[in-house]
Formats: C-alpha cells, structure tokens, sequence
C-alpha cells in the first residue's frame, strides 16, 4: 500500500514521450491526446516545469489545419476530440494567445448540426462526447455565443435515459464516460436541472465495487480510469459522498507500478499514460493531499479555471 | 449465471475505455495487458516498429497526395488490420471511395466498390469490436443505401452473441431497424429474446426499458391498458432479480417500473402557503413591506404558472399579481411559485378578516417538464385575520442578537394555537376525485403485492436490493396513502432497513444515510402531533410579520439532507443545527424564513448555501462550525450559477467588488452567496477562513449586516 510515487510517475510520462516502439507508434494518432493527459499530470503533481513548453507548443501548431482544428498529430486529419486537447494545453501553459481563438472557434460551430448535436468531424459521426468537446472548448475560448447553446442542450437531454445516465446518441445505453461529457457539458452550460441527481447518484455510485474500485457499466470489471469518469460526475452533482472514498484511494494506490513508475487500468497490469493521468486525476478529486486540485468540469487544474473566468 | 462462458469474459477484460472517449487500440494496448519487467527491444520489435512505421507514413503520404490506386488503397487496408483505431485512415477510405463512385451511376459497379468497404470494417472489428471509427465507416457506407440490411442484422446476431453487452453493436442494431423502419414491437421482442438467454443483460433491459417507454406513451395497439403491461413486466424482472439479487442488471429496470406504477404522469399540487382551509394571524408589521407570500408547491417542477392560469379571488388588492418560479435555475420550471399579495397597512386596523380564493389550473397552460399537463382544475380557500397586537416594531426585534441557546427557546403559551393561526394545514391538498381513481386502485395494489415479494426474499436472504427495494416501495405507498389523508406509516420498518442497510453495505453507506434522513423528517412532520413535539417559542421574540413565532428545532437529529419542505412553508425560524447536513437543496421554497440555525453541521462551501439566495425574507444565518475552506474540492461549485456555468449575472456582480484588496479568483463564492443576502445577523466563525479578509468583504457585500460572529459591525 502506502503513498503516491510522485516522482516515478513524473519520469515514466517524460520517458514517454521519446519512446518510438511498436506499441508507441500505436498511439501516434492520438499523441495530441497523450500531450494532454501527461502535461495535465505533470501539473497536478506540480512540475510542469520540467516540461519545455516552447517546444511542445511548436509541434502542436504543426497539428493545426487551415480549418481551424487540430489532428491528433502531425499530418493527421483535424478532429474535434484533437481541437480541444490543444486547447486545453495551451490553457495550462497560459498560451492561448497562440491561437487564433476566431478560427479555432468557427470550426467548432462548423460541426453543430440542426438538431443541436455535433459531428466530431466532416464526416458527421454523432456523439455527445463531441457535443462536451465542442462546449468545453468555446467555453475555454468565451466563444460560446458561436453555437446555438439552447439546441446544443437540448440534444443532449434527448440523450438522457430512463436509469438517470446518458448515451452516445438518443436511446444509447449509459455509460460512466459519456455521462461526464453529457453531465459536464450541462454544467458549463448552467443546464444541471436537467439533471436527475438523485437517480444518476445511485447508478454512479452503485459503480463502486468491492474492491473500491469503480466500473464502466453495471456488471464490468474495476478501471481506473473510471476514477474521473464517475467521481467528475458525482462531484457535479453534489453526490460523492455516496460512495467510499478512501477504498477508492487504496485501488488507485495499488495500480501504480512502483518500480518504474505509472498507474494501469487494474493492480498488476501493464501501465500507460491514459490511466497514469486518470488515476492521478482521480486522486486528485478525492483529495489527496499531494495533487493539486482538479475542476469536474473542465477537467483542468481548479486555478487554471479560475484563472480563465475570474482572472480579470 | 454470470460469466457464464468463456468468451464473454474475455470480453469483460477488455470493456471500459475502448467503449470510450478517443478512438484508440486501448483494448489491446490498455486494457488487461498484465504488467512485464522492461526488457531491451530485439531484432524481431525493431523490424516490426519499422513496418508500421513505414506503411502509417505511406498513408499519410497518399492522402496528402490523394493517391486512390489499388496499391495505395491495399497500404489503407493493411494499415487499419493492424491498427483499426487510426482514423484518418478511415477518412482516406472514404474519399478514396467518392473519387472511385465519382464516374459511376450503375449500382453493379457501385456495389462491389462499397461491399469492400463492409469487408475492411468486418476485419478491423474482429481486431476491434469497439473500434468506433470503424462502426461509423459501417454507417457511411450503408447510408448510401447500396447494401444489404439483412445482412447487417445477420452480423448483429453473431457480434451480440459474442458479447451482448457490446454497445456498438446495440447502437449499430438500433440505426439499422430505423433505417428498415423496423417496428419497436419486434425491437422489443429481440429484448425478450436476449434477456431469457440471460438475465444478466444490462444492454437488453435498457434497450427494453426505452422502447416500452415509448410504446406505453404513445398508447400503441396491445400496450394498452398500461397496467396490464406493466404486471407483465413485474413478472419478468422477478425471475431476474428473485435469481441473483446481487446481479445489477434488473436493478434500474425496477426502479424504472415502480416509477411508472406510483408517480401520476400529469403534475399537481401538493401544498401551499397559506394552506388550503387554513387561517392566517397577520400582525401590525411585516418583514415584506405589506407583502404576503402566497406560495404553490406542486408534486414536480412545472412552467407556466401565470395570472392566466392561477386567478387569486379577494378583496385584498392584488394588481394583477407575477408569479416567480423559486429556483436559481433559467429554465422557467420550478416545484415552488410565488406571488404576494399586498397586505393594506393595517395600523389602524382593530380586526378584520380577508377571505382569499385561489382557482387553478381552469386555463390550460401548466405544464410539467415532459409536457404533461396540469389536468385538476381545483380552487382552494383560505381566511387572513388582521390583528391590533401592539408589538414592538420588526426595527426593535432585529436589533437584538438572536442566540440560539436551549434555554431561549420556551414552550410558553399554546404552540398548537400558535400553528392553527399560521396559515398550515396538515390535511392532504384535496385533489379531485379523477386523479385519486386513477392513482389509486391498481397502484395501491399493485405495490402491496410487491411488498408481499420483497418482504419473502428479505425474510430468506440477507440481500441489499431486496432491502432496498422494500424500503422504496413502503415509501412508496406511505406517500400514495397520504393522497388519501391515510397516515398509517411504516417508519419504523423503513428506518430498521435503512439501519440494516448501512451495515449490510458500509461502502454505500452515507447514501442510505440520505434516504434515511429524508425519513426523519418524513416522520417528525407528518403530522400535527409530532410537529408540535420540535416546536417552541423563541424567548423574549414578538411575532415575526406574520402569526407565528414558532421555531421549528430539528437538531440533533442525525439529518444528512432535506426533505418534505412542502410541510414547513409557514416557518420563519428554523433550528438545523447539529446535524450531518452538506446540502440544504430544497430549503430554497421557504420564502417565509427570516432565522436560520445551520451551525456545526458539515456544510464544505459557501456555494452550497445558494438556496439562501432565492429567500429574500432571511436576516438571521449561523453557519459557525461548518467545514467551509477545508476542502481542496467544491461539490457545489456547478450547482450555483456563477461564470463557469456561463452566467453573465454573475459577471456583473463580481466586477463591482475586485480591486486590490479582494480578488474574484479567491472570494467569488462569498461575494455571490453573500451579495444577493439582506442579513442583520451572520455567524462564521469555526469554518476554515481568513476571518479577517472575509468581514472586510462580508461587510462590504451585506450592507444590511449589523452583527458578524457576535461583534457589532455598523
Ligand atoms: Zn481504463
């Protein structure tokens, strides 16, 4: 058992970012992602210096299309899913005046269809994780005047089920992490009353399972990644004290490899810097005392967010 | 019953984020992959790294080049056979396939171009079966309408009974039947189908439960009488949960079906200030400036409440009165309304009585929030008694400090007296005899029979749905009874569940705590009797604005959460303190509270307060011995509205108090809390804040603001 390895987990996700292996070229897609996930961590462990901002930044602009949106990496097609990881790292650097907010934002509005959901490209796969990306990202750009906010909610509501979940599209099954995209977009748009907290709160909660772990769906198996998934939600809603918090620290604390650093999805298994970050993240909702605190919406450091809408 | 073959779970060990967010190989790159010591890369990794190195770049290459030959579109197909997740891949597909479908009209040679297509995706979801990019490539070709659907439901069948919890496969399935306009009755049958092969299905009940729903709505041929189909639906999640009560499947499907079985779809109203029949003591004074409250409170939140369709009948001068949803939120819904009605200044008055009549619902235009609508057209009466009591003035009786200490609170005088003038009735809101029939007979029964089955599998296994669920469907009934003026109750046997319930499931614990908190207030105000037990005189205090001086003290009384606030609409002075409270969601209603106790509960943050915000009445507010500022994260940060939820209100308000002093970043919650609050008397100390740096702002905030923990400010 015992304590965070602050400093193993801050090696293992700078070691990342130089390997070039099978399972890394794997993932090269998404680096954009992965830039996200370990520069967030790096922050919430409180050394994002370590980090030279300069050169990420530069590589990232080279992700950037003529449209306005960011590809998972260089030479790969603009997506939202890309657009608002960038977004969410030249927020954390403090940057965002790299960006040309007018245009970034033009290409987002550019994906809501009429019936207010979004597509997460030009080629119009729907989903409400895009719906989240889409609203996170003109919030974080105080651009949401770009879209038409009322339809893109009521979009989401139509998603909503009968057990108090969320779905990818109307009638979809619910599941922990589209229910933070639905739940966190509702509350960025001040639209948490349509809501039923009370019933989410037991589906969220009845995620725990006994080894404090916490699933995806009924009858699934313990993920940490789950760790922000539902704890972001139950936080949004007021409901977290429904579930056992310290059992949960223990299952994240038993993921780590601690020899050569990283968390992974359950105790024993290989690590990655998905749930490296989903795992300090989590920690960090359940207050831990070394991580810095985390905004349940945003999904960005609390002083970050701060920072963007009151830092005036 | 559960893992019952092999393949399903393997499917287990691979099920969370691959369903999830970024399109990836996480399932075979993430997920269940056991942990292996760090090992030097042979030959054999490095060649194999090159390759995909190689094609991934050729890729990239030909798309940028928009390269469509048959050799650059084999590179795509190899590509997405070993890694199926990368989706620009995909998108090069697609455009390889409009340039080739370009020149052609003919479907024989449209075909086969689009049947390859079906062929890389079959492949890349044996790899993958929860490659969304790969799912969403299915779909585009099939919009074009070239392919066989039956085939596609043939794919289904095998891919769901590999793993029926796949839900792409149900998506995929339920954007086939719309695009073969299959009807939801066979839809529905499919459920069945699944769900008797195997109870643990969560996919399938949830697929049930939206389409019956819909059905049930929409009163389709065979699913009507709705009660006839829901005993059929009893029947069926029996057999589910009665197997393996510890299986969550059928969990939520109950809970869904008790639902449809006790709540009334149209809305209406459950309570109201003053109470239906009830008398009101007004005295010479009044908080409001001569306004009196009239509050609705309906069984659900509702819009349209307006002078159209609410008439309020009196001799009292009401110009044309506004009703106001109580709620912070923008939606115009809200349980609570409120309007006033203008009290003439009664000074010279000796005694008089008003008689006020309110008429609702006799235009349509209340409506719920899925658009049932208000359908009882009822009225209701009640009398306003004027009084000459020469009190002191309200100016003297919130100059003193207001201590809650036990010896200030006296039961001198007749309390049941004091609540009969207050304008509260503890008879049921009478609603008309249509919706008592339709509420009553087969709900009533059929929830009895329930409790019969809930009550056999508790008395044999020691499970928690079965507890559970007992415990919802005695609140049920309690609360169906109460319609009835039944106030038979099964408090005890609840409370002794929900007791069970927190040793039984320590790691839900505090959620049963909730519930069971929701109980005690169930049962200290249910009645006139057990009221009166928790009422008593605040010392030396003259009536407040009207009738009652009575403070209800509920302390001590291991309460987690509110509840039942449709009951105590008339009080002005409420006692919580000493309780577990992190929430006062709800208190907001009580548009007649000026005292409020909350002090040594477990409130972690100003923002949880914003029920305050909406009661315009409150002067007095303890909040000493909470746990604001002791914690790093804010549970209630999105259930106020501020600028991270877009409101430009806020905005407004905050810029008016930053300067060099107070930064918004820091004191945000407090001046939002705090700004909108007209105090006298605020406690705060014992919570983890600068008390410094917090009165010089409080103070500022709250010009009202008399009293700051006891100290004179003003
Ligand atoms: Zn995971």
């Amino acid at each position: 058992m015992g304590e965070l390895e602050i400093d193993k987990h801050v090696q293992y996700i700078l070691d990342v970012e130089k390997k070039r292996d099978f399972e890394s070229l794997l993932m090269e897609h998404i680096r954009m992602n992965g830039a996200y996930w370990g520069l967030t961590t790096l922050y919430l462990l409180g050394k994002l210096e370590k980090v030279d901002q300069d050169a990420v930044v530069e590589w990232m602009m080279k992700c950037q299309h003529d449209c306005g949106g960011f590809g998972g990496s260089i030479g790969h097609d603009p997506h939202v899913l890309y657009t608002l990881s960038a977004v969410q790292v030249l927020v954390l650097f403090n940057k965002l005046d790299m960006l040309d907010a007018e245009k970034v934002s033009n290409y987002i509005a550019s994906l809501q269809n009429e019936d207010g959901s979004f597509a997460g490209d030009i080629w119009g796969e729907i989903d409400t994780r895009f719906s989240y990306c889409a609203i996170c990202c003109l919030a974080l750009l105080h651009r949401l005047d770009k879209i038409n906010v009322e339809k893109a909610v009521n979009y989401i509501v139509s998603c909503k089920n009968l057990d108090g979940g969320f779905g990818c599209t109307p009638g979809g099954e619910s599941h922990a992490g589209q229910i933070f995209c639905c739940v966190g977009a509702l509350a960025i748009t001040g639209s948490l009353h349509y809501v039923d907290k009370d019933r989410l709160g037991w589906w969220l909660c009845e995620r725990q399972v006994k080894s404090g772990g916490l699933n995806g769906r009924p009858e699934k198996l313990p993920d940490v990644c789950y760790s922000w998934w539902v704890l972001s939600s139950l936080i949004i809603i007021d409901r977290v004290h429904w579930i056992d918090k310290d059992k949960l620290t223990k299952f994240i604390l038993n993921c780590q490899d601690r020899e050569n650093g990283g968390i992974s999805d359950r105790p024993d298994d290989a690590v990655d810097v998905f749930h490296t970050y989903f795992g300090v993240a989590g920690l960090s909702l359940l207050e831990y005392p070394e991580v810095k605190p985390i905004d349940p919406a945003y999904a960005l450091p609390v002083d970050v967010v701060n920072r963007i809408f009151f830092g005036k | 019953m559960k893992w019952n073959d092999s393949v399903f779970y393997i499917y287990e060990e691979v099920s969370s984020f691959e369903e999830f967010i970024v399109q990836s190989t996480q399932d075979t790159k993430m997920h269940g992959q056991p942990r292996k010591p760090l090992k030097p890369e042979t030959a054999e990794s490095i060649a194999k790294a090159t390759e995909l190195a190689n094609i991934q770049s050729q890729l990239l290459f030909n798309h940028q080049n928009k390269i469509y030959d048959k050799q650059a579109l084999n590179i795509s197909s190899r590509l997405l056979e070993i890694n199926p997740e990368i989706y620009t891949a995909w998108n090069y597909r697609k455009l390889a396939v409009q340039s080739l479908l370009q020149s052609l009209t003919d479907s024989d040679s449209i075909k086969p171009i689009l049947d390859e297509e079906l062929k890389v995706v079959e492949s890349a979801l044996r790899r993958n079966p929860k490659c969304y990019g790969a799912w969403h490539h299915r779909r585009w070709v099939l919009s074009k309408g070239f392919s066989s659907i039956n085939n596609e439901f043939l794919l289904l069948d095998k891919l769901l009974k590999l793993d029926s919890r796949n839900f792409h496969g149900w998506n995929y399935r339920r954007f086939v039947a719309a695009l073969k306009n299959v009807p939801a009755e066979e839809e529905l049958r499919f459920t069945t189908e699944k769900i008797n092969a195997n109870f643990s299905n969560y996919s399938a009940w949830h697929n049930r439960c939206t389409l019956l729903s819909n059905l049930l709505q929409a009163k389709a041929q065979r699913f009507f009488p709705r009660e006839k189909v829901l005993m059929e639906e009893y029947d069926l999640i029996h057999q589910a949960i009665f197997t393996d009560p510890d299986d969550q499947s059928g969990w939520f499907y109950y809970l869904w079906l008790l639902d449809e079985t006790v709540i009334p779809e149209a809305p209406f109203l459950i309570s109201s200030f003053p109470a239906p029949g009830s008398t009101l003591h007004l005295f010479t004074n009044s908080i409001m400036e001569g306004d009196l409250p009239l509050i609705l409170y309906f069984n659900q939140p509702v819009g349209g409440v307006n002078s159209s369709t609410i008439t309020v009948n009196s001799e009292l001068s009401i110009c044309d009165p506004i009703w106001k949803p109580i709620s912070a939120n923008k939606s115009g819904r809200a349980q609570a309304w409120v309007t006033y009605l203008k009290i003439p200044n009664m000074n010279s008055y000796v005694s008089k009585l008003y008689l006020v009549e309110v008429v609702i619902g006799h235009v349509a235009g209340i409506v719920s929030s899925n658009s049932f609508h208000y359908r009882y057209p009822s009225q209701f009466k009640f009398s306003l008694h004027s009084q000459d009591l020469s009190v002191d003035s309200d100016e003297k009786c919130d100059g003193a400090v207001v201590v809650w200490k036990d010896e200030n609170f006296v039961i001198e005088g007749d309390v049941i007296k004091n609540i009969n003038s207050s304008g509260v009735s503890f008879e049921a809101v009478e609603i008309n005899k249509e919706h008592q029939t339709m509420v009553s007979n087969w709900s009533i029964g059929a929830i009895e029979n329930e409790i019969n089955l809930f009550r056999e599998l508790v008395a044999e296994i020691d499970c928690k749905i079965g507890k559970l669920t007992l415990a919802r469907l005695l609140m049920a009934l309690d609360e169906l009874m109460v319609l009835f003026n039944d106030r038979r109750r099964h408090s005890n046997e609840i409370m002794e569940l929900y007791n069970e319930l927190i040793k039984l499931d320590p790691v839900h614990s505090r959620y049963y705590m909730d519930e069971r908190s929701l109980l005690i207030i169930d049962q200290v105000t249910s009645s006139r009797e057990s009221m009166v037990q928790h009422c008593s005189f605040y010392k030396g205090s003259k009536p407040m604005s009207f009738s009652s001086s009575i403070c209800l003290r509920l302390s001590k009384l291991s309460l987690t959460r509110i509840g039942f606030v449709e009951r105590l609409l008339w009080i002005q002075m409420l006692d919580l303190s000493h309780n577990e409270l992190r929430s006062i969601e709800g208190l907001e209603a009580m548009q007649l509270l000026a005292r409020l106790n909350l002090s040594n509960n477990k409130i972690r943050s100003f923002t949880a307060l914003e029920p305050l915000r909406l009661i315009k009445s409150l002067r007095v507010l303890d909040i000493s011995y909470n746990e604001i500022g002791l914690h790093s994260i804010d549970t209630t940060r999105y259930l106020c509205s501020t600028p991270l939820s877009q409101s430009t209100e806020a905005d407004r308000k905050l810029e008016e108090y930053v300067n060099d002093d107070i930064k918004a970043s820091d004191s945000w919650e407090a001046i939002w809390i705090f700004g909108d609050l007209c105090l006298t008397q605020l406690d705060v100390e014992g919570n983890a804040i600068d008390g410094e740096r917090f009165g010089k702002l409080v103070v500022k905030a709250i010009p009202t603001l008399k009293w700051l923990d006891g100290m004179c400010v003003r």
